[in-house]
């Protein structure tokens, strides 16, 4: 079944949602056990990173979610801060991340962005095609996207980048090595192409 | 490319929606429930949601109405009124609502409004300030509790240290010309943009898809928010739930927009 992490962030209730809406089954995991039937998992995020890998090493779900992910080799999708933390560490603060892909999360530029407005990254922005995945099936090339956030995923290996995103610099909005998938957009708040994406992800 | 954000405001009054002209006469234009439903097929960018009520009547949040707007939402959802604690703030959070919007709060007790940004990030938060003009016309003042009550805070002297203390969103909304339909308060746009760096969605106004054109124009990224124009048609003001079209939208866009002076993006 689809388990979704609850470690006390990010918007589970809307992922919930959405997955009602598709008729597709979905546990929320508040302790390790959760997690032992998963046959997908998503990984929240909202709020700054030190925040969201406290909350993770505190919830006792760490060491069976590493299990599930690295050896088990289950699917797992970080949603927005619970992508960055996919990554080794982050500019925004300076706890040790999960390391599951080669990056680090770096604050966008802001001398770059041409508004007024400059952070946070708020908004319906574009996702275009890099080397492309199976998680984006059936959604149009360019299609947008709801973004909210200041860092992004700097990703070490090129060919981990599925698709980008500008703003001032083109940067990784979707990253995937092996079965680790992360989305720096929420697509559980981006009507019928979020919806089109988590049900690509249930069908992995 | 990132897009403007266009997005439908809502007032709750008796739990049902309401429609104000100049903080007054609220006339009721329909379900909440109803609304989001007809939003989502919209795919309207945003939606906010004020409880009108809630600090007027110091009455608690609706959460059962808050819950039931998250459950329908398949957009980013900000929710306002009533909100004077952290356990408020967080309880609201947990139902599924993407932004709270805090008011009066922020005038009474600007402590707690940091509590909250540490509990659920900055970023989350969304300052409401309702803004009037003196008689004279030289200055504006802030509003608190439906326009009833004048704080003698200057909003543009205050949106500066809101993003200083981090808050993560400013709606700036003008008592003068809310339901007017006559357009943006322009003026005190320029002054609250040229305060700050952090988004701003502005209200009060605006009566035409070309409203909303002219503020693109000048600002590029901005939330472009209003009631009247979203829930009434014509010149009779009929109640009718309404958003462009994702063709009129890119239409505005390409017009207003993408040959802007301030999208100087390659």
């Amino acid at each position: 079944m689809i388990t979704i992490v609850d470690y006390g962030l990010g918007n589970i209730k809307a992922f919930v949602n959405v997955y009602k809406r598709l008729n597709i089954p979905i546990r929320i995991a508040r302790e390790s056990i959760d997690l032992k039937n998963a046959t997908h998992i998503i990984l929240p995020g909202v709020g700054a990173f030190d925040y969201a890998m406290a909350k993770l090493n505190a919830s006792g779900m760490r060491e069976e979610l590493e299990k599930q992910v690295i050896i088990n080799k289950i699917p797992i999708l970080g949603v927005c801060v619970g992508m960055q933390i996919l990554g080794k560490s982050s500019e925004e603060g300076n706890s040790v991340g999960l390391g599951w892909i080669d990056g680090e999360v770096k604050r966008l530029d802001t001398k770059l962005i041409p508004y007024k407005t400059k952070l946070p990254h708020m908004g319906w922005n574009t996702v275009s095609i890099s080397k492309g995945s199976e998680l984006f099936y059936n959604i149009i090339n360019n299609s947008r996207f709801y973004f909210l956030h200041s860092y992004y995923f700097y990703c070490r290996n090129n060919e981990d980048i599925v698709n980008t995103t500008k703003y001032g610099i083109d940067f990784a909005s979707a990253i995937l090595h092996e079965n680790i998938y992360g989305v720096q957009f929420h697509p559980e708040k981006s009507h019928s192409n979020g919806i089109g994406l988590l049900q690509n992800f249930a069908r992995l | 490319m990132l897009y403007p954000r266009i997005i439908p405001c809502l007032l709750v009054h008796n739990r049902g929606l309401v429609k104000t002209v100049k903080f007054k006469s609220p006339k009721y234009v329909g379900d909440p429930i109803n609304a989001v439903k007809i939003f989502n097929e919209k795919e309207v960018d945003e939606l906010i949601v004020l409880d009108i009520d809630a600090s007027i009547n110091k009455s608690e949040p609706d959460y059962k109405l808050i819950e039931n707007l998250a459950a329908e939402c398949r957009m980013p959802l900000c929710y306002g009124g009533g909100i004077k604690t952290v356990e408020q703030a967080v309880r609201i959070f947990s139902l599924g609502v993407e932004k709270i919007a805090i008011s009066s709060l922020i005038v009474e007790n600007l402590s707690i409004v940091k509590e909250i940004a540490k509990m659920v990030g900055t970023q989350s938060i969304v300052v409401v300030l309702d803004a009037k003009k003196s008689i004279k016309g030289d200055k504006y003042e802030v509003y608190i509790h439906n326009g009833s009550v004048a704080t003698g805070i200057d909003p543009v002297c205050l949106v500066g240290e809101l993003e200083n203390q981090g808050i993560g969103e400013i709606v700036i909304n003008s008592i003068d010309n809310d339901g007017t339909m006559n357009g943006y308060d322009m003026d005190l746009i320029e002054k609250v943009r040229n305060a700050i760096s952090i988004p701003l969605t502005v209200l009060g106004g605006a009566g035409t898809l070309d409203d909303i054109g002219q503020l693109i124009r000048k600002y590029g990224i901005i939330g472009a928010a209003a009631g009247s124009l979203f829930v009434f048609k014509g010149k009779f003001r009929a109640v009718l739930i309404n958003y462009p079209t994702q063709s009129e939208k890119e239409a505005l866009m390409d017009k207003y927009f993408k040959n802007s002076l301030s999208t100087m993006e390659n």
